[in-house]
């Protein structure tokens, strides 16, 4: 049993014991409790809805691990949802062509990029909480978004857009496709790059980090540009899956992201914390509503139920460390 | 006088900018600078102050809290199938059914922070959505049969001015008092509020200190849960109805407000006047900007401007923005910031 513990831990990290726990725990229980559970259709739902939540917390994941948070993740993703919709109706609305597109995510991607670079310079040059920031850049753009909508929505779009949100290659649906380049994207930035080490370096001590040499300031300020890009990507994506634009949309997966990354083992004080585990944890997250909603109940039980998980896994992540603590003081 | 000042910079800075505001608005628009509408604005504003003198005790004592919004309704529902229950009830039985559900749902959190060790953020957005099933129980239907004394509305003074038009002091707003002066006087006037403040600065100095950690957590905790079910009471009797959403948000917008009053995120720092500070002035540029006829839809775009700068400003210091202007003995306290 130790051993295997051991192997496990050698071959996935420690931090993926949680996910991987709760994923076999759930499958279990729905394997169990419904008999349609295990089945194409549910992991189809799954592979669709995955991507939404997925790249949001991609983007909610950087500043995590610098030790900050970004709470204006999912306007920043309405409002570059919002610049690419506007391009494209100024090209011909639904007779867009796919330059006009192209046009069109390219400005999605500016303005996601510059709403982060703003929220980065001001937490970066100020030294003011992130929370603080990013809440009141999060007002700010809700209140810009409605402002430029009339909290309406945005729709009318050329159909070869359809297929971003709703088509398959090969069997494996596009927007999951892309959800895997940007997890692949994200993990080989905190391994390989500089700058993933140098933000995981300012989540476990800023200061060490400029005294050591790193350009804090410049590492603050990519960070929460990427988190903007990244929110841009799910903007397009939701863009493409719903058919319309509406500041609003996915609000209430805002503080589900931050639920997802501390389930998927990142430290909530930062520093600490890597993709593959967050990926898990999103997919056992998604696998509990998808669930729930074959055994018909509704998103709001699956909600609460995403809250219980994650103080079960904290929980369980304190008894067993105050556990090891306590067998280390005796041997 | 000057120590005054030099200790409260933030409340005062707020003060000064609320004043530029007011006199900016009553050189803009007729309407702003009467008695009439300062009524207006403290009516409107006195649930989002009880929330924020609530929410101070938890920032001041180094946790945070984003479950209380969803908890005061879950307090209004029940409140009111309560109430309905009893058959009616009265305001005092009122007060201690919210209150007392408010400080269950409040010692949840404690419990949770305390005895299973998870921090504030990731416990109360765990209760956050876990209290959300209140959604899936009353599947969204509001309550809008509520007893009449609950929806009646309570005067306690009203006056109509020389231009016709009415000064009223209503219930929310003598309450927001009330709630206000026993903050201030626990925070400020008692050992358990200085041992509160000692705990959000240095947890582990005071626990060496010999201060009840436990008691700390579950104060803080229970004080915001009293304030979210009072607020979610006043709530009900000023819409006159009970809809299990609609405080749903409200939480991220207190937080702002409180914060912009001088609490610090961390712990240790914040005060009663700077927290109805905040929010006063959030409520003072909508109220402002309603009167000059701006789209409401702009509403939010210019408060959330406003908040970011003055977030921005107030943390930034000259020295930091502008390394050049800095003197040697601000450089040196500048790097142990």
């Amino acid at each position: 049993m130790k051993a295997m513990a051991q192997k496990f831990n050698a071959t996935f990290g420690a931090d993926m014991t949680g996910p991987a726990i709760a994923f076999v725990a759930v499958i279990v229980i729905f394997g169990l409790a419904a008999n349609n559970f295990i089945s194409a259709a549910t992991f189809g739902s799954v592979a669709f809805q995955l991507p939404e939540l997925g790249l949001l917390t991609l983007a909610m994941l950087l500043p995590l691990l610098t030790g900050g948070i970004n709470l204006s993740i999912t306007f920043t993703a309405n409002l570059s949802g919002l610049a690419a919709a506007s391009v494209m109706q100024m090209y011909g609305g639904a007779d867009a062509s796919p330059g006009a597109f192209l046009l069109g995510v390219l400005a999605a991607l500016a303005t996601g990029g510059a709403a982060g670079l703003m929220t980065g310079a001001a937490i970066a040059y100020t030294r003011a909480h992130p929370i603080l920031v990013t809440l009141s850049m999060m007002i700010f753009l809700r209140g810009l978004g409605e402002f430029l909508t009339r909290g309406g929505d945005v729709s009318g779009f050329p159909s070869f857009i359809a297929p971003i949100g709703h088509g398959s290659i090969l069997g494996l649906p596009i927007p999951l496709l892309i959800f895997i380049a940007c997890v692949g994207l994200w993990q080989l930035l905190l391994t390989r790059f500089k700058l993933g080490f140098g933000l995981l370096m300012v989540g476990s001590n800023i200061e060490a980090a400029r005294y050591s040499g790193l350009n804090t300031r410049r590492i603050l300020v990519l960070v929460y540009t990427l988190s903007g890009l990244m929110c841009a990507v799910a903007g397009v994506i939701m863009l493409a899956r719903f058919n319309s634009v509406r500041v609003g949309h996915g609000e209430s997966y805002l503080l589900i992201t931050v639920l997802a990354a501390f389930l998927g083992g990142i430290n909530p004080f930062g520093g600490f914390g890597r993709v593959l585990p967050v990926f898990v944890a999103l997919i056992v997250l998604q696998l509990l509503s998808s669930g729930l909603n074959l055994m018909g109940a509704n998103q709001h039980l699956a909600t609460a139920l995403w809250g219980v998980l994650m103080i079960v896994v904290m929980a369980a992540r304190t008894i067993v460390s105050t556990y090891i603590a306590s067998r280390r003081k005796k041997g | 006088m000057r120590r005054l000042i030099l200790g409260h910079t933030t409340e005062f800075t707020l003060l000064a900018v609320m004043v530029v505001l007011c006199v900016g608005l009553s050189l803009a628009t007729d309407r702003f600078f009467t008695i009439s509408n300062a009524f207006d604005v403290l009516n409107v504003s006195a649930v989002n102050i009880i929330f924020a003198v609530g929410l101070l005790v938890v920032l001041i004592s180094g946790g945070i809290d984003i479950s209380f919004a969803v908890a005061a309704s879950v307090v209004q529902y029940v409140t009111a199938l309560a109430l309905g229950a009893l058959g009616g009830g009265n305001w005092a039985e009122g007060f201690i059914i919210a209150g007392a559900i408010g400080i269950g749902l409040g010692l949840i959190n404690a419990a949770l922070v305390y005895r299973l060790h998870i921090i504030s953020i990731v416990a109360t957005i765990s209760t956050f959505n876990i209290f959300g099933l209140l959604m899936f129980f009353t599947k969204g239907v509001s309550i809008y049969d509520l007893p009449e004394w609950l929806t009646t509305r309570v005067v306690f003074f009203e006056r109509e001015m020389a231009d016709g038009s009415w000064i009223e002091l209503t219930l929310p707003v003598v309450v927001m008092i009330l709630c206000c002066l026993a903050t201030w006087f626990m925070i400020s006037r008692t050992t358990i509020g200085r041992q509160l403040y000692a705990f959000g600065d240095n947890p582990e100095g005071a626990r060496r200190f010999g201060i009840n950690i436990a008691a700390m957590h579950y104060i803080s905790f229970g004080w915001m849960g009293l304030m979210a079910g009072i607020a979610g009471l006043m709530q009900a009797h000023y819409a006159e109805e009970v809809v299990p959403n609609a405080l749903y948000g409200r939480e991220l917008d207190v937080l702002a407000a409180t914060v912009l009053g001088g609490a610090r995120l961390g712990g240790g720092k914040g005060s009663v006047i700077g927290c109805v500070l905040g929010v006063l002035m959030v409520s003072i540029t909508q109220n402002g900007l309603n009167l000059m006829g701006v789209s409401p839809f702009a509403f939010k775009m210019i408060v959330g401007a406003i908040i970011l700068i003055a977030i921005t400003l107030s943390s930034a210091r000259i020295d930091k923005l502008f390394p050049f202007l800095a003197t040697d003995s601000t450089k040196r306290k500048g790097t142990h910031q």
